[in-house]
């Protein structure tokens, strides 16, 4: 269980970027952060990740304080960041330390035949396109086993078809080891189509307005009617955090019993 | 929208198609005759001016028809002295360019990784790169003699200069994007500029060191200029003084050829730490 305490963050030139967030993710959630840009999301990720310290409050996984990058919890960044001198292959295998070769070699290609480039192992990253690239590079995260896996707008570069079956990939690795994911878009269907919640964020200074479940059964269909109703509900959540910067949002409870209706 | 449709889409057939594709291009490419342009101009220049001197349209004594230049160097070959020169001015070019090569490489990654030390260091090192390398020759002569020691100092401090700008450079441009995610696997400092650093500096590096050794062969002229009793340098002085002209282009070239040798085998000893590169800077 991954637990957010009173966390805030404050940048060195004053920028409140984040305020009192309290939020629990439990084991093997799916998490969606939505929110316009500058609320404060990659802030929140960089903290988890340890890339970035708190200001105040506190970071807890399975109630052990986290304290800097930790070998439990991987992040896909918004952009692939990949090692552009190391192959496919050796790029997944980054993180890989302390594994025996045969173990390196039996992981990375399993995690290459999940993403569907396993005849891709022995390019360099220049030569993949931008949704292969960003395969590879939630493979790299993916591989390590973490608990917490983050991901930051991993897919807002790529056009729609690429984005849909980057989900499926996605989806595809995640019910194998069934990891805690925080994933922060924009894309309110995106939310819908991998969330188990939907946490909606506000700016200035960073702080969550709602939060909303999405309890629809797997595989999502995203032609039908639930889906529509859990899209518009968390359409008119972000609109309200929009309008009304004040405004005390409907608790979660509330919207639980609605959502049970489904 | 749906799993086969988008998956179609990143087949791998199309994957190698795209990647097939500018490999053609380039073999294409690589036959183009219009390479071979560039030898008109030269090559014209050469014909027309043997002509003239051959019709007796020119006399050729100061600017000597390439025949005679291409005799001179045949005939300085053919007595071993050719060798000799060329062997002496590589010399100490080399032992200049590890000198400074060395000191630019160590200098430059210290300035580029470490903020103190570049508040120490290079403010100093900018200052003296500001005066030019030659005006260090009479106190490299009263200091280390005539003889090779000062010449392999001017050398040395000629190549410095590129190397350890280049390293601090390229280190300082280090994509810190990429850093980050030597962070996110906990790499110690170590791992971090064995794993990320240095492969990332790689390709500026071997730039900094050919330009490096380019003004290590310019040097290595002034050195000899300064009294040697051999290498091309000498040839050229030597040329000068008993007004022999072609000697002096029988130079030039052997000094053109070598430093191209120099610079491809520089090139050619670090291509393969630097194959991942996009081929563009290949042209450089
Ligand atoms: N390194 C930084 N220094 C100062 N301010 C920052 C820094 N990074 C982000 N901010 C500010 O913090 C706020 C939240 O930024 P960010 O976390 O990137 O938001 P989001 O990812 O939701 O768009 C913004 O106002 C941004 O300008
Ligand atoms: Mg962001």
């Amino acid at each position: 269980m991954l637990s957010l305490e009173h966390l805030s963050k404050t940048y060195a030139d004053g920028t409140r970027a984040l305020s009192d967030i309290n939020l629990t993710v439990h084991e093997g959630e799916i998490v969606s952060l939505i929110g316009g840009s500058g609320c404060g999301k990659t802030t929140l990720l960089r903290l988890i990740a340890g890339l970035d310290r708190e200001s105040a409050g506190q970071i807890r996984l399975d109630g052990e304080r986290l304290s800097g990058p930790h070998p439990a919890v991987g992040i896909v960044f918004q952009e692939p960041r990949l090692l552009p001198w190391l192959s496919v292959f050796d790029n997944i295998a980054f993180g890989l330390a302390g594994v025996s070769a045969a173990e390196k070699k039996a992981r990375v290609e399993h995690a290459l035949e999940k993403i569907g480039l396993a005849e891709h192992a022995r390019r360099w990253p220049r030569d993949l396109s931008g949704g292969q690239q960003q395969r590879v590079s939630i493979a790299r995260a993916f591989v390590t086993n973490p608990k917490v896996l983050l991901l930051d707008e991993p897919f807002s570069a790529l056009d729609a078809f690429t984005r849909a079956s980057l989900h499926e990939h996605l989806l595809g690795l995640w019910e194998e080891t069934r990891p805690t994911v925080v994933l922060v878009t924009h894309d309110v269907q995106e939310a819908v189509t991998l969330a188990d919640r939907a946490v909606v964020m506000q700016p200035k200074p960073g702080r969550i307005f709602d939060e909303l479940p999405l309890t629809l059964s797997r595989p999502r269909d995203r032609t039908g009617l639930p889906f529509e109703t859990s899209v518009r509900r968390v359409l008119t959540a972000l609109d309200h955090s929009l309008k009304a910067p004040q405004a005390q949002p409907q608790r979660e409870r509330d919207r639980q019993a609605a959502a049970l209706w489904w | 929208m749906t799993g086969p449709a988008t998956s179609q889409a990143w087949s791998s057939h199309e994957g190698a198609a795209a990647l097939a594709a500018p490999a053609l291009a380039e073999k294409r490419r690589a036959f183009d005759g219009r390479i071979l342009l560039g030898f008109l101009l030269p090559i014209a220049v050469a014909l027309l001016w043997e002509a003239a001197v051959s019709f007796g349209l020119a006399e050729g004594r100061l600017v000597p028809p390439p025949s005679r230049i291409v005799a001179t160097l045949w005939a300085l070959a053919q007595t071993g002295e050719l060798w000799t020169h060329a062997w002496m001015t590589l010399w100490r070019v080399l032992v200049g360019f590890v000198i400074g090569a060395a000191a630019g490489i160590v200098l430059g990654a210290l300035s580029g990784s470490s903020k103190t030390v570049r508040h120490l260091l290079d403010p100093t090192l900018q200052a003296l790169r500001a005066i030019p390398s030659i005006a260090w020759v009479p106190l490299f002569i009263l200091w280390l003699g005539i003889f090779e020691a000062s010449k392999v100092a001017l050398i040395a401090v000629g190549v410095f200069f590129p190397v350890y700008l280049g390293i601090a450079g390229a280190i300082l441009s280090v994509d810190r994007k990429l850093v980050e995610v030597g962070h996110v696997f906990r790499l110690s400092r170590l791992q971090l500029a064995r794993r990320i650093l240095l492969p990332a500096v790689l390709p500026e590096a071997v730039i900094a060191l050919r330009s490096g050794l380019g003004l290590g062969f310019m040097f290595v002229v002034a050195a000899e200029f300064m009294g040697a009793s051999e290498g091309l340098g000498y040839l050229l002085v030597d040329g000068q003084q008993m007004g022999k002209p072609d000697q002096i282009l029988a130079a030039i070239i052997a000094f053109a050829l070598l430093g191209k040798i120099a610079d491809s085998l520089l090139v050619a000893a670090t291509k393969p730490l630097v194959r991942w590169q996009d081929t563009v800077r290949e042209r450089l």
